[in-house]
This record gives structure tokens, C-alpha cells and sequence, in this order.
């Protein structure tokens, strides 16, 4: 937490207050997201998570505090990072194909006024496939199920080829396979040094899919790596006292112990 | 691929207006000095029927007011057309409705200003920039009211339309009142009369048309992109407030410039329907932008010429009615979205199932009648079935039943017994309920045993599970098959079938 982190790291948050009209959403949130890890924020249901990325992308105004992408403010930082929104953000009914919305993540290079070209339907092709979906690039992007088009989310942020990837919710009510294709994908980038923080919400697969996370409800609880942080205590002072939810992490946590010394 | 489509509807929208501006000039190299005569309307001559002269000046052209009319109402529908798409995706259709009322009040007010500065009142650049500041006013009334307050969108859509055209009605009334009594025409921006259009207000509205189509085709990925997904276009840094302004300067426009044609309570039906009935027919944005530019110049057109040959029929009118009639075609016969196709593919898929269920069902009869269940695969469909007992094991109804006969019968995979109240399998029946039953046997345990992926494999029009499912995951599934109790395996490549002779069929 001291001046040099600040400058190298990926995603920086210091002491961000949101607070809708005068709800207060976000609290005095400080959070750091480690290069080349896969980060997950986890909390119960309105504890400001996706308000938390959200605010960081200048999306929503904050209150105070300040945000830093590699040492920088986010205008500054864009290229290096990729956003993948919730699924039901948009209308999926819409007259383009899902090549078409994966070529949207390469629109800012391609700048003001320049169509499309071929280089760049190949490249868009090419996500799709890293995610699954190389046979589904000219459906019409209604004619996908829930799972695929939040695949097509996903290749478009690949398609950006960023450093930092933040998503929100990637695997709220997917399929297996969506799941699965999502898992490796995240995986691929871990291999090839980017950091992914995402929104998730389901505790039991925490310790299997991510490295880091942080707990937040409205503030952030704890962060840091799995094996320290994933434990019934935080969880409890994150989620209270609610008792089957407890049960599930507790096993989660035991998992991850497991899963930890295996790897040691 | 994506640039030469770009490049064609661009190309296609230049084409067609530059076509129709070329008919404006073509009078003024032949007669210089048409200023005086270009104002005279084509009512002025009003009869009730159309002579056979005037159906052929009308359809050649010849006219040259006509010929002006013509060419700025079809620009305007193009140019409405196109812009009309963005507008419509954009999900901001009610917002034209609203700033169309609000030019109302600009029209009044940059009136009293020509009167006041002794230029001409009815000067129509003058009353149109008029119209467009505050109909951009209207606008910007609505943003912030949205932005600003807890007031809901439609709430906001409302308050601003009717405040600002009861202001716009209240200075028409001082306005007409006026001792120079130069206000008479002001009315025809409510309800439009294409017909008082001169050879300066085509080729305004020419002018502004063209440069609505290529702002249109130069910011066609852009606009794209912010329709689809204005926060992700805002997180890569496009500055969503400036293309929305963009898009929204772009509809302002149009409304100033429809204003004239098919007046300020129909412009909306301009922008919208045209857009609304290309939607039906296409699932790619280049297509249905081409297709609404094509419908919106149709409709033009065939107001233009309605009005032209009847002069008591209003052109506003008859443009939005021509829109409506294409609209409802396009709901109807649409190719991707219409409801003919859609009305025929649910059809399909009835007729598939019902053919199926039928064929299973016989199957399944006749192995529960063989001994042990379906090991004697030769001569196991050869078994009658009563109508009876496959109405009464499958619990369909009388009508059901007759429907799914129907459907064997016509496709001769069944045929009636001689006391006419049992059915046996053609040749041809046995090969397809073999097909079918033990296709739907294997997808059945796919989806048992593979619950997690199967989902996505299901299609409707994947009969053949070979097709969709790799080979090896088919002979596990077989073998799954083999080993189990009641459904039991279906031999895939049953023996050559006996040629029965085909006896007249019919219920």
C-alpha cells in the first residue's frame, strides 16, 4: 500500500466513496488488484461490487478517492484495459452479428470514421474462437443462448488484447460449458501475464478459479491471496451470520486448504 | 467486406439524391427566369379526377413543380429513413415526436423577427432555423429534466411536447392576428403541404439530405456502437455524449426540413416507420438502414404523386400512409421477422414433432407386443396396431389422433388396415420409425449423461444425432442403450426392407 505499488500496479483503489443521490454505496474502499493474478470480488447481493468497477471506470461519478490503472488516471490508461459488462446491460436484439460485437473492441484502434476491414473480421473471428464459438460468427446476435452471448462479451474484451480485463458477473447463470470456456479463457490470460479482476458471486468456486480476492460489503473487508483470505471468519464479517450461505463457504474454505497444501 | 457495404449504401443514398437534384436544375439551365412562376402550387389547378394528360405529366415528370416536389419529398423520406434507424435503435423514437411539437413555437417567433426586421415573414430558411432552435431546445428541456429530477422519461416527453406546442399554437393565434396579415401560410407546418414546395425549398432539403447521408455513412460504426452499447463506447473513450448530440442534431434536421412536406405531427411517422418495417426484413444493420432509406423515398414518392394526380388528398398524409402500408407488409411477409415466417416455421416444427410422436408411438406398440421386448427386430413391425389402443397409450384425443393419421397417410409411412380400425408400418414407415425412435432414444440418454453440455447441442432441426454428436460419444450411447430394460436399443441398419405394394390410403 505504499507510493510504488500505486505506480506499477494494475487496478490501485484508494479510499473511494459512491453514494447514489444519498444512499451510500461504496465506502472508504481501498482495494489493489496484483499483476498477472486472477482477482475476484466477492459480497453479498448490493454490496457495491459492480458499483466498485463501475466507479473505477468512470462510469458512475464518485464521491472522493482515487483510482489508479498502471500509476495512471483511467483516460489515460484506456488501451491496456478491457471491460466485459453484465450480460443484460444490453438489448441482444439487435441487427448485428456476434462478429460484428466482438469487432466493437477493436473500434478505438481502428479511430474516428474507419470502417472495419477484413484484418480486422479475422482478428474479431479469432477471439471467437478462443472462446467457442468459431461456428456461431455470423448468427444474428439474438439467435445465441445466455451463455453464448456472454461469450461474445468476452471475446470482445479479448479482441481488445488489454493487459488488465474487468469483468462484471461473467458467470451469473451461464451453462457448464459457458462455465468452462470462461474458466480456461481466464486461465490463458493468467498464463500469458494479464491480471482479470472479476465480479463474482458464487463463493464455492472461488478458490478454484481465482488466486486473489477481496470481500467487500460496501467497504472492503479483506483482500489478499485465497489461501489467507478465504476464511469462515471473513466471511463472516462480510456476509453475517447467515447460516446455510456460512456452511458453503466453510466447505469452500476447506476446499481451498486442501487444494493449497496439494499445490505446496 | 464491412467498408465495401459501407461504400454501397453510401453510394446508392448519393446516387438516388443526386439523381433527384439533377431534376431540380435541369429547369433552371432551361429557364432562367423561373423565380416569379416556381412558387405557384400544383393545386392551384385543382379538378376532381385526374385527366389522362395529367396522369402522364405527372409520371413523366414533365411537371416541372412536380418535378420539385417530387425531389425534395423523396430525399426527405430517404434522409428520414436513414436516420430514422439510429433513432429507433437508439430506443429515443418518442424523443422526434417531442422535439417535432417544439419547433412549433420557433416557427412563430422567427416570424414575428422577419416581420419586425421588414424582411419577408414567410422567408423559410429564416422560419426553419426558427423551428430548429427550439426544437433543439425541446430537446435539451428533455435531457435535463431526465438528468435533473425524479420525473420519469415519458412524464418528461410529455410536459415538454404539449408546453412547448400550446406555446407554439398561442403565437400562431397573435401571429395570424398581425395588420399584415402575411401569416396565412404558417399553418401548413402543422399538417404539411408538400405541394407549396418552390425549387429553393427542394433543394434545402436536398441539400441537408445529402449531408444527413454522409454523416450518416461516415459515423455508421460509431453510431453503431452507441446504439448497441453506449457504456461500453463510453469506457473506450467515444464521447457518447457527442455522437448522442450528433444523432439527435441529425433528427432535428430532418424534423425542420419534414416540416414543410408532411407537417410537425407527422414528421415522427417519418422517422420511425420506415426504420420500424426495414427491421422485419433483415438482421444486419447495413441492410435495414438501405432498406428503410428505400421505403422512406418510396413513401415520398407515392405521397407526392397521390397528391399530385388527386390535389385534394394531403402529401403529409398519403407519405405516412404509403410508410403504414409498407409497414404492415414488412409485419406480415418479412423475411427474418415477419409474421408469415415465423407463423411457418412454428408449422414446421409442429408437423416434425406430430410426425415423430406418430411414428414412436407405433414403434413402441409393436415392441411391447413382441416377446421378449424389441429382440426380434425382423419381423417386429409388422405388427397391426388398433386405433384404439394407440389413442388410448399415447392419451390423445379423437382429434389428435386423426391429425397424426393424416400426417402418415399423406407421407405413406402408414397404411389402414382392411376393417379400417388398425394401422401397420409401410416400408417405408418402418425404416422411418426405426430412424426416429432410435434417435430420439440416443438423445434422450445424451442428455442423461451429459446433462452439464447437452443444452446447447439441442437443436430442432438436428434430427440426426450423428450430425451434431461426435461418432464416439454415439457408440457409448449405444451401448448404454443396449444394457438397458424397456427402451431398448434401436439396430441402426435394420434389414433390407420386403417391398410391400402400396394400397390406397385415405381416412
Amino acid at each position: 500500500m505504499n507510493a510504488t505499488s500505486l505506480e506499477t500496479l494494475p487496478l490501485a483503489v484508494r479510499d473511494l466513496n459512491v453514494a447514489y443521490q444519498s444512499k451510500v454505496v461504496v465506502w472508504d474502499a481501498d482495494f489493489d488488484a496484483p499483476a498477472g493474478k486472477l482477482v475476484a470480488i466477492v459480497g453479498p447481493n448490493g454490496a457495491g461490487k459492480s458499483t466498485l468497477l463501475k466507479a473505477s471506470l468512470d462510469l458512475i461519478p464518485a464521491a472522493s478517492g482515487s483510482v489508479r490503472f498502471f500509476g495512471l488516471p483511467y483516460r489515460k490508461a484506456r488501451h491496456r484495459v478491457a471491460y466485459v459488462p453484465q450480460r443484460e446491460s444490453v438489448d441482444w436484439d439487435f441487427p448485428v452479428s456476434a462478429v460484428e460485437v466482438v469487432a466493437m473492441g477493436l473500434y478505438r484502434r481502428l479511430g474516428w470514421c474507419m470502417p472495419v476491414r477484413h484484418k480486422h473480421r479475422e482478428m474479431a473471428r479469432a477471439a471467437l474462437v478462443k472462446v467457442g464459438l468459431g461456428d456461431f460468427a455470423t448468427r444474428q446476435i439474438s439467435q445465441l443462448s445466455g451463455g453464448q452471448q456472454q461469450r461474445v462479451f468476452l471475446a470482445r474484451a479479448l479482441a481488445q488484447d488489454a493487459d488488465l480485463y474487468l469483468m462484471d458477473e461473467p458467470f451469473a447463470s451461464v451453462d457448464a460449458a459457458t462455465e468452462r470456456a470462461i474458466v480456461e479463457v481466464l486461465r490463458e490470460l493468467r498464463a500469458r501475464g494479464k491480471t482479470v479482476v472479476c465480479v463474482h458471486h458464487d463463493l464455492p468456486t472461488v478458490p478454484e478459479y481465482f488466486d486473489h480476492v477481496a470481500l467487500l460489503n460496501m467497504r472492503v473487508v479483506a483482500q489478499g491471496p485465497v489461501a489467507e483470505i478465504f476464511t469462515t471468519e471473513n466471511l463472516r464479517k462480510t456476509y453475517g451470520a447467515r447460516l446455510t450461505l456460512l456452511e458453503e463457504a466453510a466447505q469452500a474454505v476447506e476446499r481451498a486448504r486442501v487444494a493449497a497444501q496439494h499445490r505446496s | 467486406m464491412n467498408r465495401a457495404r459501407a461504400l454501397s449504401i453510401l453510394g446508392i443514398v448519393v446516387v438516388l439524391l443526386g439523381g433527384l437534384s439533377w431534376l431540380v436544375r435541369a429547369r433552371d439551365s432551361h429557364v432562367g427566369h423561373s423565380h416569379g412562376t416556381s412558387g405557384k402550387s400544383i393545386t392551384d389547378t385543382a379538378i376532381e379526377w385526374p385527366s389522362r394528360d395529367r396522369i402522364w405529366r405527372t409520371i413523366a415528370l414533365t411537371d416541372y413543380n412536380t418535378r420539385v416536389v417530387f425531389a425534395g419529398v423523396t430525399a426527405l423520406g430517404a434522409a428520414s429513413g436513414l436516420v430514422g434507424t439510429f433513432l429507433l435503435l437508439r430506443k429515443r423514437s418518442l424523443l422526434s415526436d417531442t422535439v417535432s411539437h417544439c419547433t412549433l413555437p420557433g416557427i412563430g417567433i422567427a416570424f414575428l423577427i422577419g416581420e419586425a426586421a421588414h424582411l419577408s415573414g414567410r422567408s423559410l430558411p429564416l422560419l426553419l432555423a426558427g423551428a430548429a432552435v427550439t426544437g433543439v431546445l425541446g430537446m435539451l428541456a428533455v435531457v435535463t429534466i431526465r438528468a435533473r429530477s425524479h420525473v420519469k422519461d415519458d412524464a418528461a416527453l410529455a410536459i415538454v411536447l404539449s408546453v412547448f406546442f400550446g406555446l407554439g399554437i398561442a403565437l400562431m393565434v397573435v401571429v395570424q392576428q398581425l395588420p399584415t396579415g402575411n401569416a396565412a401560410g404558417l399553418s401548413h407546418f402543422i399538417y404539411g403541404k408538400a405541394a407549396a414546395m418552390t425549387s429553393s425549398d427542394a433543394k434545402l432539403i436536398l441539400i441537408a439530405s445529402i449531408g444527413a447521408a454522409l454523416l450518416c455513412a461516415a459515423l455508421f460504426k460509431e453510431f453503431k456502437l452507441l446504439c448497441f452499447d453506449a457504456t461500453f463506447a463510453r469506457t473506450q473513450g467515444w464521447p457518447t455524449v457527442l455522437l448522442d448530440l450528433a444523432l439527435m442534431g441529425l433528427v432535428v434536421a430532418v424534423t425542420v426540413i419534414g416540416l414543410q412536406a408532411v407537417g410537425l405531427l407527422l414528421v415522427v411517422a417519418m422517422l420511425i416507420v420506415p426504420a420500424a418495417a426495414a427491421r422485419f426484413w433483415s438482421h444486419r444493420l447495413g441492410v435495414t438502414v438501405l432498406l428503410a432509406t428505400v421505403i422512406g423515398a418510396v413513401s415520398g414518392f407515392v405521397g407526392v404523386a397521390a397528391s399530385a394526380l388527386f390535389p385534394k388528398l394531403p402529401a403529409g398524409a398519403v407519405i405516412v400512409l404509403a410508410a403504414v402500408v409498407c409497414f404492415a407488409a414488412s409485419l406480415v411477409f418479412g423475411a427474418e421477422r415477419g409474421l408469415c415466417k415465423r407463423w411457418l416455421e412454428q408449422r414446421r416444427v409442429q408437423h416434425r414433432v406430430a410426425r415423430q410422436h406418430l411414428l414412436r408411438a407405433i414403434y413402441e406398440w409393436c415392441e411391447t407386443c413382441s416377446q421378449p421386448p424389441g429382440r426380434d427386430a425382423v419381423n417386429l413391425l409388422d405388427c397391426p396396431v388398433s386405433l384404439d389402443d394407440l389413442r388410448r397409450a399415447n392419451d390423445w384425443s379423437e382429434k389428435r389422433l386423426r391429425q397424426l393419421l393424416r400426417i402418415g397417410f399423406a407421407e405413406r409411412l402408414i397404411m389402414l388396415n382392411d376393417n379400417r380400425d388398425a394401422v401397420h408400418l409401410t416400408a417405408e414407415g418402418k425404416l422411418e420409425a426405426r430412424r426416429v425412435t432410435r434417435n430420439h432414444r440416443l438423445w434422450e440418454t445424451y442428455l442423461l449423461q451429459y446433462a452439464d453440455v447437452a443444452p446447447q447441442h439441442i437443436h430442432h432441426n438436428a434430427d440426426e444425432i450423428e450430425h451434431v454428436i461426435e461418432p464416439n460419444i454415439v457408440n457409448k450411447l449405444e451401448e448404454l442403450l443396449a444394457g438397458r430394460e424397456g427402451a431398448a436399443l434401436v439396430p441402426a441398419d435394420p434389414e433390407k426392407p420386403r417391398v410391400v405394394p402400396l394400397r390406397g390410403a385415405g381416412l
